[in-house]
């Protein structure tokens, strides 16, 4: 039957590339089913940026807010509870904030813009309860300190600026989530200052 | 590397022998012609409505107070959300479509006839099914069509003497088209019915390849053992399973050469495919109903329903019928006619290519009364509209009628010992 | 067998044309591509369409971005419900209340570009006239004994049927011809149309907001299947050669 010898050359290129093409269209057609997996227009909006007013905030007083369906802190720090970040640094295990748990303008000793006020995700960073603040008699938990966080799951300990105790299974500190000032007494949660 | 994989498969999974048996060394005509592609686009389309109806149940909402926002949810808030409706709301068309011509398909070449009448019932099985399934599923956008193109089919069941009021009723779950009609819907749509047509389908190929595809001769492959001469048998290599029996002639491997001719066909159909989806989802109203993008109203009918246009040549011969009982069997009896083709036509030809030229008029008015039905039943029932559709339900009827009769003693043509190519 | 033929041949026009809309209506030539159109067209909804009429399956942040509105712009001079940009645009009437007062409540008109069509709406708009005998003194020509007042008199001013007396069979009638405003409108009548045009464009945009991306995909869909379809085609030639 067959007469014509079988070009090997051109009918491997044609299967190569017949199959190359209806790959990348099984490729392509791919897309919408992952793409539809992205949070959707509702979810995003939903977690759009949250302003929260601080102008009524008592000293020592903390602000919950939901960003994102996650509770976000915002703690009025007091003078007392800001000395006490000085000289426990040998007992935490990220004291600097080396570790990207915070945007740059917050990856300082106080973790915070400006330090009297404290924003963190209030998520602890082991497997995700949510820590019990402790305006004072943080000491049952942590010998000399009198504020921070203590997470009743699974004991994790964190000071006033969110930053995590040795020997504790946490391995992170709290994550300060992106934030900016909109003026003296309205701080932006969820957003980049001058981002659109 | 990889034969070692296949070799250890094989020991445990009869992975090479199912690929070879169905595939690589199972024997087709050699002259499928074009007709023959909507097996496979069947499939193509299958897989379709399965992805993208899991992908869809992933936001959608079955409750009478959530559904409708849901679709437009999905149609705006999720990603790329309205491409996989558009290619679920299409993919349904396109079913009816493939599965029309498939079996029209049949019916041209004969391949209802002995020994393919199982398969020819598990293809109606699957017709049925799906039409169920589409039925069903057309209600869960819970659009002003959806409730009251549902409300007409389930008042339907209301024609049966004694048990009808009570049997829609238990349908319906409610007095009305309700939330319990909706969530018992969409159980069935999205696990019950493909989980059933999946299944048929399987059976409908394997019972294909137990027989053998038949082809547009009509003609035998298999012949017996020891008829042909060796220099006359094809040059393949077929499974024994095949050739144990008979001596095969005509066929070829249907990979790679029927693949890669698919692999045409299947870019053909999704050029139109692509065409509605990108451009015309709504086909004019025939594939999505302008009303359903209205939420359901119980209390407001949209002025004209019409079922979905795949649904309309046995909804006209619903509608011909001034009984509603009457009508409902007709109805009925428009497919079950079609499933017992393969007794109701005595004829022992089976392609159209020999056979009478009554039976090629025979059918030309069967599918002349079927488009006409189809396109009656999506238009307002006036008189004149109604007395077409008695004309045509009796013609599409008498074409069984007709077919019964002389198929027995036709006058056809000679038969080719081998099919043409 | 003949004669009925013929009969049934010549009922044929009859059955077509049997439903069909008692107005003729006029052709919008909607541009989605006109942002400008568009813009415009938002800007008559939230001012004279949204008191009662939701869009409540759409999104304030995705209409601006999608008309090009700067979400500043769109949030000080277009959104008057809602507090977020992401919000849906919802009405603060309840249906109940809106019930009592036009009989039926308002429709949500998001899709409604989608059940009437671009051309219904355009006449629609253009369509309101004088009539007494309604509740709200007004009726409509395609869409008779509406209960939804002339909300946009303002624009066009109030329009009244006009007859024209034309002789028929050697007899001078009264004929209709069509819908005529009085004037009294800020807008003359082209300056209404175009506005009407813009109203409608906004919201056949509405009702199908993906409808450029839509048409882009599909243009790349139909490039990748030609390639597609040459390259099966090829090496169907290629392997069927074992066949000649």
């Amino acid at each position: 039957m067959s007469n014509a010898p079988v070009d090997k050359g051109r009918r491997r290129f044609l299967t190569v590339a017949t199959g190359v093409v209806g790959g990348a269209g099984a490729v392509a057609v791919a897309v919408p089913f992952i793409a539809s997996w992205n949070p959707s227009a509702r979810a995003k909006n939903a977690g759009a940026p949250v302003e929260v007013n601080i102008a009524k905030a008592e000293p020592g007083q903390m602000i919950r807010v939901k960003w994102r369906g996650k509770p976000v802190w915002v703690v009025r720090r007091t003078p007392e509870m800001l000395k006490e970040l000085d000289g426990i640094a040998d007992r935490l295990r990220d004291p600097d904030s080396q570790e990207p748990q915070q945007p740059s303008y917050a990856a300082n000793k106080y973790r915070a813009i400006k330090e009297e006020f404290f924003v963190a995700v209030g998520i602890c960073t082991h497997l995700g309860c949510s820590p019990t603040y402790y305006q004072s008699g943080m000491g049952e938990h942590v010998e000399g300190v009198a504020s921070g966080f203590f997470c009743p799951c699974h004991g994790s300990k964190f000071d006033i600026a969110g930053r995590v105790f040795q020997s504790v299974p946490a391995p992170l500190n709290l994550v300060v989530p992106p934030h900016y000032y909109v003026d003296d007494n309205t701080i932006l949660v969820g957003e980049e200052k001058g981002q659109a | 590397m990889a034969n070692k994989f296949i070799q250890w498969m094989d020991e445990r999974i009869p992975m090479t022998k199912t690929w070879n048996i169905h595939l690589a060394q199972y024997p087709a005509p050699k002259n499928f012609n074009m007709w023959y592609i909507f097996g496979v686009l069947a499939m193509l389309v299958l897989v379709n409505q399965i992805l993208t109806g899991v992908w869809l149940t992933m936001n959608y909402v079955p409750s009478a107070e959530g559904a409708f926002a849901s679709v437009e949810y999905i149609m705006r808030d999720v990603e790329y959300g309205w491409l996989l409706r558009y290619m679920h709301s299409t993919g349904a068309s396109a079913f009816f479509v493939v599965v029309y011509l498939h079996m029209f398909r049949g019916m041209m070449y004969g391949s209802y006839q002995k020994p393919r009448e199982l398969l020819w019932l598990f293809g109606m099985f699957i017709f049925l099914v799906l039409m169920a399934e589409a039925f069903m599923g057309y209600l869960l956008p819970w659009g002003q069509m959806s409730y009251w193109g549902a409300q007409v089919i389930i008042s339907l069941f209301g024609a049966i003497p004694v048990i009808g009021d009570d049997l829609t009723l238990w349908i319906r779950g409610d007095y009305v088209i309700s939330g319990a009609t909706l969530n018992r819907f969409f159980a069935l749509h999205v696990i019950a019915l493909p989980l059933v047509l999946v299944i048929l389908v399987f059976l409908h190929i394997i019972a294909l390849h137990e027989v053998g595809s038949n082809n547009p001769d009509g003609v035998a492959i298999k012949k017996p053992k020891g008829s042909v001469p060796d220099e006359e048998k094809p040059k393949f290599k077929f499974h024994e399973r095949f050739t144990k029996k008979y001596d095969i002639v005509d066929a070829i491997p249907f990979y790679p050469y029927y693949i890669v001719k698919d692999l045409i066909g299947i870019g053909i159909f999704l050029f139109f495919f692509c065409y509605v989806i990108f451009f015309n989802p709504e086909m004019g109203g025939f594939f999505l109903e302008p009303p359903n993008f209205e939420p359901a109203n119980p209390l407001k009918t949209p002025q004209h329903i019409a079922p979905v246009w795949y649904f309309t040549p046995f909804y006209a011969i619903l509608r011909a019928v001034p009984d509603k009982l009457l009508g409902v069997i007709l109805m009925f009896a428009a497919i079950v006619l079609l499933a017992l083709l393969p007794w109701i036509d005595r004829g022992k030809v089976r392609s159209i290519r020999y056979r009478s030229m009554f039976h090629k008029l025979n059918l030309v008015n069967f599918v002349i009364s079927f488009v006409v039905l189809g396109y009656l039943g999506t238009q307002p029932a006036t008189p004149v509209a109604t007395l077409f559709a008695q004309i045509f339900t009796f013609l599409y009827f008498a074409f069984f009628v007709f077919l019964f009769f002389y198929s027995r003693r036709e006058k056809t043509k000679p038969v080719p010992e081998r099919v043409t190519s | 067998m003949k004669k009925l033929l013929i009969a049934l041949i010549t009922l044929i026009p009859s059955l077509t044309f049997a439903a069909g809309p008692t107005v003729p209506l006029d052709e919008a030539k909607v541009d989605l591509h006109d942002k400008a159109s568009l813009q415009r067209g938002a800007q008559l909804y939230m001012n004279y369409c949204l008191g009662c009429h939701s869009l409540e399956y759409a999104r304030y942040n995705r209409m601006f971005s999608d008309l090009e509105i700067p979400q500043e712009l769109g949030e000080k001079y277009l959104q008057f419900t809602g507090d977020k940009a992401g919000d849906l645009i919802t009405i603060n009437m309840s249906p109940e209340a809106a019930g009592n007062w036009f009989g039926n409540p308002p429709p949500d008109l998001t899709n409604v570009a989608r059940v009437r069509g671009a051309d219904w709406i355009y006449t629609y708009l253009r369509s309101f006239y004088k009539d007494d005998s309604r509740p709200f003194g007004v009726n409509n020509a395609v869409f008779p004994n509406v209960g939804m007042p002339h909300v946009l008199e303002e624009l066009q001013g109030m329009p009244a049927e006009t007859y024209e007396e034309r002789r028929i069979d050697g007899e001078m009638k009264q004929v209709y011809a069509g819908i005529q405003a009085d004037g009294t409108g800020r807008l003359t009548e082209s300056e209404y149309d175009q506005a009407m045009l813009d109203l409608t464009s906004f919201l056949v945009y509405m009702g199908e907001p993906m409808l450029l991306e839509q048409r882009r995909m599909g243009w790349f869909a139909f490039g990748f299947l030609l390639v597609f379809t040459i390259l099966a085609w090829l090496l169907k030639k290629e392997f069927w050669r074992d066949l000649k």
